[in-house]
Order: C-alpha cells, then sequence, then structure tokens
C-alpha cells in the first residue's frame, strides 16, 4: 500500500472520530494534534480504528509515530503490507 | 427419584470480554466504547428502568426525570477540548444526538443579594462586580486559577476547595455564594470540597453552563442504550448481581441473583465502590478505608397548569439559601428546608411546547431519618413537606398554590431502593477513585465513585475506564 493511500486511510478514520473536524486543509507535515486540536482520548482512537478495520496493530510505545500524516504514512504503510500478506 | 436437567447456562456460564455491573450513565457510555470496538460485553441491570442515578418514570400518564436538573458542560460546537466535544467523539455521537436546549440564565439567591449566571461567564463576572464591587479583581484572578487548573488528572491530591477559595476571595458571602451551586451538583463531600471536584464543577457550572434535551434525560439514556445496542452489546434488565466471586485477587465469576453464572475477563462496576466490594465474595478482605457517602435529597414535584414563566418566574435554576452562610451537610432531621434547588425545566429555550410545566423544589435530607419511618409517618412526613413546598413556592411565585394540578415526591429511601446506592447518596463516596481500581486486579469502578460529575461526568467516567482498563491494553 502507498503512502497516500495510508494517509487517505487515516484522515478517513479522523472523519469518523471527530464529523465536524475540517479536513480540508490538513498539512502532511505538521503535527495533527496542533492542526486539529486533538488529544490523546482521539490517538487512542485513531489506534483502535486501524486495529477493528485494517488488523493493523499499533503497540503503545509507537503512538508517538502518530505525530503527523507523513510520519503515519511512513510508519503504517510497511504494516499495512504485513497485514495484506499474511 | 427425580432427575434433575442442568440448565445450559449453569453447566457452561456464558463468557464476556467485559461485563459491566448497572446501566446508569456511565456503565452504557463504557459498554458503547468496548462493544463498538468488538469487544462482547453485557451490562447487568437490577432494575427494570435504565439511568441508575439518572433516570425517569411515568405516573398517571406524566413524565418526570430523577436526578437531571441540568446537562451541565454544555458548551458551544466549536470549542474541541470541551468535556461534551470529547465525549461526543468517544461514543461517535454527534450534539443533535442530545437534543438540548441551552438555559437563559439561573440564579444563586442569598438573603438581599442574586447572582445571575448564563452559559456566558460574562454575566456572571458582571453579577459579581455588582454585588461585590471590591470582589472584582480577585473573582477575575480566581478565574484564571480555575481555567489553568487541570482538573481531569486521575492523580490529582486532595485539597480544601475553601482554603484555596480563602485565599483569593475576602468576602466570605460570595464564597458561599459560589460554592452552593457547586456543591448541590455533585459535592459528596459535607462543608468543603475537593478543589479539584469545585474547578471540575466551576468549569461545567459556571464556565460553560446549563442545557436540556426537550425531553428530559429520557432522551439521553434512550439514545445511550440505542447505540449500545447498534454496537452489538448486550443488555439484561432485572438483572441483579448477588455476588462476585473473588479467588486469588481477581474475579473468577459473577453469580446472578436468579443463581446463573456468568465470567468475565475484565468487570467494571458503577454500584458505587462500597457497595461493590460489598457484593465480592471475599469482603472479609475489605479494608474499611473509604467513607460511605451520606449526602442525599428529597425532591418535591408539582406539575402547574402554567409555565412557570407565565407566572413571573423566569430563571431556569435557582440555588437559595436563607442565611449568609452556606451549610452543606447531612441535616440532623428530615430535610434541611434553609437551602435548596429550584429546577423549572420549561424555563429553557426551546421547551414552549412541553405539556407539563414542572417546578420542582430539592432539599438536603437524612436518610437514616426517612429509613426509620413507619409507612403511615412517611406518609405524613410527605405531607408536611408538601406544606413546605407550596411555601417556598409562593416566595418565588407568589400565587404559586392554586397553579398545582399534580404532585409528585422522591425520598432518599427512594433513591436507596431504586438505585440501590447505600444511604440513598447521590454522590457517592467523598473518596474518589480517579483511575478506578479496586483490590481486586480484574474489578473497576466507573459512575459516580470514580469521581467525574454530573451526566457529561459520568459518561466520561465510564469513557475513561473503558479506555484505561481494557481498549489501551491490547
Amino acid at each position: 500500500m502507498g503512502q497516500q493511500q495510508v494517509k487517505e486511510i487515516i484522515l478517513k478514520i479522523i472523519e469518523t472520530i471527530a464529523p465536524d473536524a475540517d479536513l480540508s486543509d490538513v498539512k502532511s507535515d505538521v503535527r495533527l494534534r496542533d492542526q486539529l486540536d486533538m488529544d490523546s482520548m482521539d490517538f487512542l482512537d485513531i489506534v483502535m480504528e486501524l486495529r477493528k478495520r485494517y488488523k493493523v496493530e499499533v503497540p503503545k510505545e509507537d503512538y508517538m509515530q502518530l505525530e503527523t500524516l507523513d510520519s503515519c504514512a511512513a510508519y503504517l504503510a510497511p504494516k499495512f503490507e504485513a497485514v495484506a500478506a499474511s | 427419584m427425580v432427575r434433575r436437567h442442568e440448565a445450559p447456562s449453569r453447566s457452561t456460564p456464558m463468557h464476556y470480554d467485559v461485563a459491566i455491573i448497572g446501566a446508569g450513565m456511565s456503565g452504557l457510555a463504557a459498554g458503547i466504547r468496548l462493544a463498538y470496538f468488538d469487544k462482547r460485553v453485557c451490562i447487568l441491570e437490577k432494575h427494570y428502568a435504565y439511568g441508575g442515578l439518572n433516570s425517569y418514570y411515568t405516573i398517571d400518564g406524566r413524565s418526570f426525570d430523577v436526578g437531571l436538573h441540568a446537562v451541565t458542560n454544555f458548551a458551544p460546537p466549536n470549542v474541541r477540548q470541551a468535556p461534551l466535544a470529547k465525549l461526543c467523539r468517544q461514543l461517535r455521537l454527534t450534539r443533535d444526538d442530545f437534543a438540548m436546549h441551552p438555559q437563559r440564565f439561573s440564579e444563586i439567591r442569598f438573603p438581599g443579594r442574586t447572582l445571575r449566571f448564563s452559559n456566558d461567564i460574562a454575566e456572571l463576572t458582571d453579577e459579581v462586580a455588582r454585588e461585590f464591587p471590591h470582589q472584582k479583581d480577585a473573582f477575575q484572578r480566581l478565574l484564571t486559577v480555575v481555567r489553568e487548573y487541570n482538573d481531569v488528572r486521575l492523580d490529582a491530591k486532595p485539597l480544601s476547595a475553601r482554603r484555596v477559595l480563602r485565599a483569593h476571595i475576602d468576602d466570605p458571602v460570595l464564597t458561599e455564594m459560589l460554592l452552593c451551586p457547586l456543591m448541590y451538583y455533585g459535592s459528596a463531600e459535607e462543608h468543603d470540597m475537593d478543589f479539584t471536584q469545585f474547578v471540575t464543577m466551576f468549569k461545567s457550572i459556571l464556565l460553560e453552563g446549563f442545557a436540556r434535551p426537550v425531553d428530559g434525560v429520557r432522551t439521553i439514556i434512550k439514545m445511550l442504550v440505542r447505540k449500545y445496542r447498534s454496537c452489538g452489546g448486550k443488555l439484561r434488565m432485572q438483572c441483579g448481581v448477588d455476588r462476585i466471586n473473588v479467588k486469588g485477587g481477581t474475579v473468577e465469576s459473577i453469580v446472578l441473583d436468579s443463581g446463573e453464572q456468568i465470567t468475565a475477563d475484565v468487570v467494571f462496576s458503577s454500584a458505587g465502590f462500597h457497595e461493590t466490594m460489598g457484593m465480592c465474595s471475599d469482603h472479609s478482605q475489605n479494608v474499611p478505608d473509604d467513607p460511605v457517602g451520606r449526602i442525599s435529597f428529597v425532591e418535591t414535584i408539582a406539575v402547574l397548569d402554567e409555565h412557570p414563566h407565565q407566572l413571573g418566574h423566569d430563571a431556569a435554576i435557582v440555588f437559595f439559601n436563607d442565611s449568609d452562610v452556606f451549610d452543606y451537610a447531612v441535616p440532623n432531621e428530615l430535610v434541611d428546608l434553609r437551602s435548596g434547588v429550584i429546577c423549572c425545566p420549561t424555563n429553557y429555550e426551546g421547551h414552549e411546547s412541553v405539556k407539563d410545566s414542572l417546578f420542582r423544589v430539592t432539599w438536603l435530607a437524612n436518610y437514616a431519618r426517612w429509613n426509620s419511618l413507619d409507612e403511615v409517618a412517611y406518609r405524613e412526613a410527605k405531607a408536611s413537606l408538601l406544606a413546605d413546598f407550596r411555601r417556598r413556592g409562593e416566595s418565588v411565585i407568589p400565587g404559586f398554590s392554586p397553579h398545582i394540578v399534580y404532585t409528585d415526591m422522591f425520598t432518599p429511601r427512594t433513591i436507596q431502593r431504586f438505585t440501590g446506592h447505600a444511604n440513598g447518596a447521590v454522590y457517592g463516596s467523598p473518596r474518589k477513585r480517579r483511575d478506578g481500581r479496586t483490590r481486586v486486579e480484574n474489578l473497576f469502578i466507573c459512575g459516580t465513585d470514580q469521581g467525574f460529575l454530573g451526566i457529561i461526568g459520568a459518561m466520561l467516567s465510564g469513557v475513561t475506564i473503558a479506555n484505561l482498563h481494557v481498549l489501551s491494553q491490547a
């Protein structure tokens, strides 16, 4: 799976969590926390939705890898590949 | 010889990832979170009605709420870190699901002084400046302290709210007037409250504010039940828990009143800390260190033939106290008539079409006193309180009594009977267990004794415990 696709997946998840968030202009390299006013509860939800929808597991010590869309894509793309291959 | 057939449920108990005791706000919210994320969840509710401490009932075709005067924590949609916004995100609900209408204003009435407040803190700030001109700056400083204080951390140290207030506010009457609504709407502690709880209440009542669904608390409860079921959660009504079997420090099984056993990896209980630990099979191991809550109320309700605002009373909620000192404690008598809360649900915006126009007065009450009465004395006590209620109504709406078409009342005894909370204690134990932990490894407390306050707080309590002890643990 390409990094662009991962970014779209993350944005879709954020849309589920916060339907009122404005996702039209999310910068790939800026912390999601700062752009979208998200907190640790929201990040837990991204992790939970990844598990629920794609069987992708993110261990607690890796939560900081989800800081920006870019870092999400870099960190998650191989995980999506691994799940697809299994 | 009679051959006995074992019911299948006896030989192979149902197993769940999480069993939740109590279908109140916190249990339902925890259930939604867990079921949404594919956990097998079962909520066990003793009563035939949902809601626990925030329930509702219908008598003679008239609808009444128990508990709810106001949904606190009402914040505008753009405040994303407000508790209401967090809750909506966590439960995948929208604000529209709550169908809430804001208050116009409420009041704190002390002898010779009134502070009006609304969902805009500027109104209270002006009122403080008008009634207490020399406290204007002090109040601003207190606002800053409250705004900057992190009241949702789970490891806050106990601190007396009165002590903090004394450091900021010189006029004791202003202190009492601020404490009055905040204690009435959430303090399990008598005389004082913990500063963290004070900040939570201050934010939810004075910085955020009040709102209400037109049909009252049932709108919220029914919506939660629908959501929970749509996520695949199981809800068993009239299904009391007789015993929690604990072995080696973990819950081994739950025995229902029917004798049926179920098992679960994790158990949440919203029944109260003291009440839950009392259900444990090894309760002799309990350390009696947590004080049992004692704060309870009696509420008298009248249906009027006209809306209170048509009779000249416009405030949604009035917190009254008949002297300059506010004495928040369990009274020695049945009821303490010196202070209380008047709630007029139809004084919220958008409530013009509501059929029954209610006028409710809530007073501090003594559970032990009410519980010791025999049936005759109990009825007499209620009748006598009704006379006090009319007098209080007259003081707010002159010519009040002829407008009454129906009355009802509930007492600490009613609350104890329907919720199972010891002493009819509406706000649980003065000692909160903010991380939900108990001495039993897989048994956690949510709801009142966890310590988040109000309706939104109760739901966030369930969410927090679900996140902390199940969802983030995988």
